[in-house]
């Protein structure tokens, strides 16, 4: 067991509470900054994809897993930000312009969606963002002038004052910097004001507007700074893709992108990261096993589905916590050792009140 | 001419919408959750159908029947091992799992070796028929479709309105609790509107296999049930029927007068303007949330 002496004002303010988590996130920084040099090309590219999927997903989770907003089109925002990066980059835009532009718009559309979003809530708000998803996919296929359509869209390498992240390395160290400075905007936002106001609303709609919250704004702030984190993470994507299709952006990918913060853990930002790695692991985990199963398992199509429907309905009947839960129970468990208890997190077992009262 | 054909057609696809819309509305109803299964389900029911006739060789009514007792066990079955141990947890985590549901089905329909990946086509007695009337075209699938449900939605609707049964579902859906108190069973309750959620979504499947074809991923209709289900109002049963056929009818003219494309979308752009200005739904209640 940790106890912690606050000695100074100092050490309320600081993101790192105690020498454990100065050692152990500096460790994974100093990993995270010689991985070029540890993993193969392939598992960078793969490494990339995590902190790509990271950061869209840390916009999802403000959404959803903080302000208890659920957005199930969360992949047109990713979208958004994707061809945008792409149309602005081709036109020869510096990197960092064109990604403030992508993450800019991609806001912008968030507020468009958000505003009407707001009269709605609960499974109306999953329909309407369904909605759209469904609109600004037919929009990518459509609009061909800009997104070239289904024949799809090529993107050129990240440039900027002469110098190209062409290669796999120095494009993840970008994706590094950019999500090392989103998870710091997530966390700061969080501790300030308007992230209090985000968690208020989550948890009591009705009690945040008692306590003088102004819904409307904090809701489309809320939805703004999601879209924005996703067409961020769009535009790195699409560096990293190289090539853009609309069917890219469909259902299947928003609800990988919900998938990947309910099995990470909602309301944990280190469930985002445990989320990414999960949903990029996996198909690597499943392609290595496929070998080992007869044919008719490994090698039929449906597999992926199989997998990943069961992993989720799992996660929710016994983890509803993702991921980051377990880590939490484990590290009770050794923390507290041997006063550990079963029922310490148990759910409590309750009866359904309706939303609907008149 | 062209237009009333047109509206036809659309009615038929609407009535198929509204059909899997009031497996929505039901399990809306009665538990206050969503299923993103539903689509699945369907998808479930026609190949029950489909190997019930083609390869057990069953005659057509006794495939039907055969098909819709399997969906009711599996809705029953379904309800008892993954929904139940949820009970009362916040509304999104079965939204979650049923899509995880889903995913599940859809994969293992299509790692059914030689047989799921393809497309099949259900052989119903009904099957290539043409009821003409005064210049106008009625395909006899698309006939059997409206008959059928407007059938069922008045069967639901009466269930709900006039026997015991219904008005228990009505009130568990409530408030569980006070339900519980009340004598009502909570738990067996549920698991009777799961299984005919399931049998609904078995009749729409089969109803829907002579027009469109058998396939594993038929189920992504069900994403255009959501649509009608909310242009109607997610509690109203005719609501769900009315708005299927809004739905239904909206395509069918866009796909003829719009450039192409808009076909796709004009189920989203209908029900983002119904949220935009009456939230509720068309037969919806106006209710407000207590603290």
């Amino acid at each position: 067991m940790r106890f912690i002496f606050k000695t100074s004002y100092a050490q309320d303010l600081s993101l790192a509470k105690h020498e454990g988590h100065r050692f152990w996130y500096g460790l994974l920084g100093l990993l995270l900054l010689a991985a070029p040099w540890l993993l193969s090309e392939y598992l960078l590219a793969q490494l990339t994809f995590i902190l790509i999927y990271s950061v869209v997903g840390l916009g999802l989770m403000m959404l959803a897993g903080f302000t208890g907003l659920f957005s199930i089109g969360h992949a047109a925002f990713l979208g958004v930000g994707a061809y945008t990066q792409a149309v602005l980059t081709n036109m020869g835009w510096p990197f960092p312009l064109a990604m403030a532009a992508a993450g800019l718009l991609s806001a912008a559309v968030g507020v468009v969606v958000g505003l009407p979003a707001l009269r709605v809530k609960g499974i109306y708000l999953g329909i309407a963002t369904l909605s759209f998803g469904f609109i600004v996919e037919e929009v990518f296929a459509r609009w061909e002038s800009v997104t070239g359509g289904n024949t799809g869209k090529t993107v050129s390498a990240p440039q900027m004052l002469g110098w190209a992240a062409d290669t796999g390395s120095s494009f993840y160290f970008v994706c590094l910097v950019v999500t090392v400075l989103a998870t710091l905007a997530c966390l700061n936002l969080l501790r300030s004001p308007t992230g209090r106001a985000f968690v208020a609303i989550r948890d009591s709609e009705i009690s945040a507007q008692s306590m003088g919250i102004h819904l409307a704004y904090y809701k489309t702030l809320s939805f703004a700074f999601s879209a924005a984190l996703a067409g961020i993470g769009g535009a790195l994507y699409a560096h990293q893709i190289r090539f853009l299709t609309p069917d890219q952006f469909n259902i299947i990918q928003s609800i990988d992108l919900l998938l990947m913060v309910v099995i990470g853990g909602l309301g944990f930002i280190h469930g985002v990261f445990l989320g990414a790695i999960f949903l990029i692991g996996l198909p690597q985990a499943i392609s290595v096993v496929k070998d080992f199963l007869p044919e008719a398992i490994g090698g039929a199509p449906g597999l992926k589905a199989v997998v990943y429907g069961a992993v989720l309905v799992a996660f929710v009947l016994f983890e509803p916590m993702g991921l980051y839960g377990r880590w939490l129970k484990i590290r009770a468990y050794l923390q507290l050792f041997p006063f550990y208890r079963q029922g310490m997190f148990k759910r409590q077992k309750s009866f359904q009140k309706s939303d609907r009262l008149k | 001419m062209q237009f009333v054909q047109l509206v036809i057609s659309g009615v038929a696809l609407g009535c198929i919408y509204g059909l899997i819309a009031l497996g929505f509305v039901l399990i809306y109803k009665a538990t206050e959750t969503v299923s993103f299964a539903q689509g699945e389900l369907m998808m479930l029911g026609a190949f029950g159908g489909l190997v019930c006739m083609t390869v057990l060789g069953f005659p057509f009514w006794l495939a039907v029947l055969a098909a819709m007792a399997g969906m009711a066990l599996f809705g029953l079955l379904l309800e008892r091992a993954l929904i139940r141990p949820i009970l009362g947890q916040p509304a999104f985590s079965i939204v979650m799992l049923t899509i995880g549901v889903g995913y599940v089905a859809r994969g293992l329909i299509t790692m059914l070796p030689g047989f799921g990946t393809d497309t099949h086509v259900l052989p119903v007695p009904y099957k290539d028929q043409l009821l003409q009337a005064g210049g106008l075209i009625v395909p006899m699938e698309q006939l059997m479709v409206m008959v059928l449900t407007a059938v069922l939605s008045g069967l639901l609707f009466a269930l709900f309105r006039y026997t015991k049964l219904g008005i228990a579902m009505q009130a568990s859906s409530q408030n569980q609790l006070a339900a519980y108190y009340m004598g009502i069973p909570v738990q067996r309750l549920n698991g009777l509107v799961w299984a005919l959620a399931a049998v609904m979504a078995a009749i729409a499947g089969l109803l829907l296999a002579p027009i469109t074809f058998v396939h594993a991923n038929m189920g992504f209709i069900g994403l255009k049930a959501f649509p009608a289900a909310v242009v109607g109002g997610f509690t109203s049963l005719p609501g769900a029927l009315v708005g299927g056929i809004i739905i239904g009818v909206v395509e069918s003219l866009a796909g003829f007068y719009l450039p192409e494309g808009f076909k796709d979308i004009a189920a989203y752009v209908v029900v983002l303007i119904m949220l935009m200005v009456k939230p509720n739904g068309l037969f919806g209640e106006r209710l407000s949330k207590k603290v």
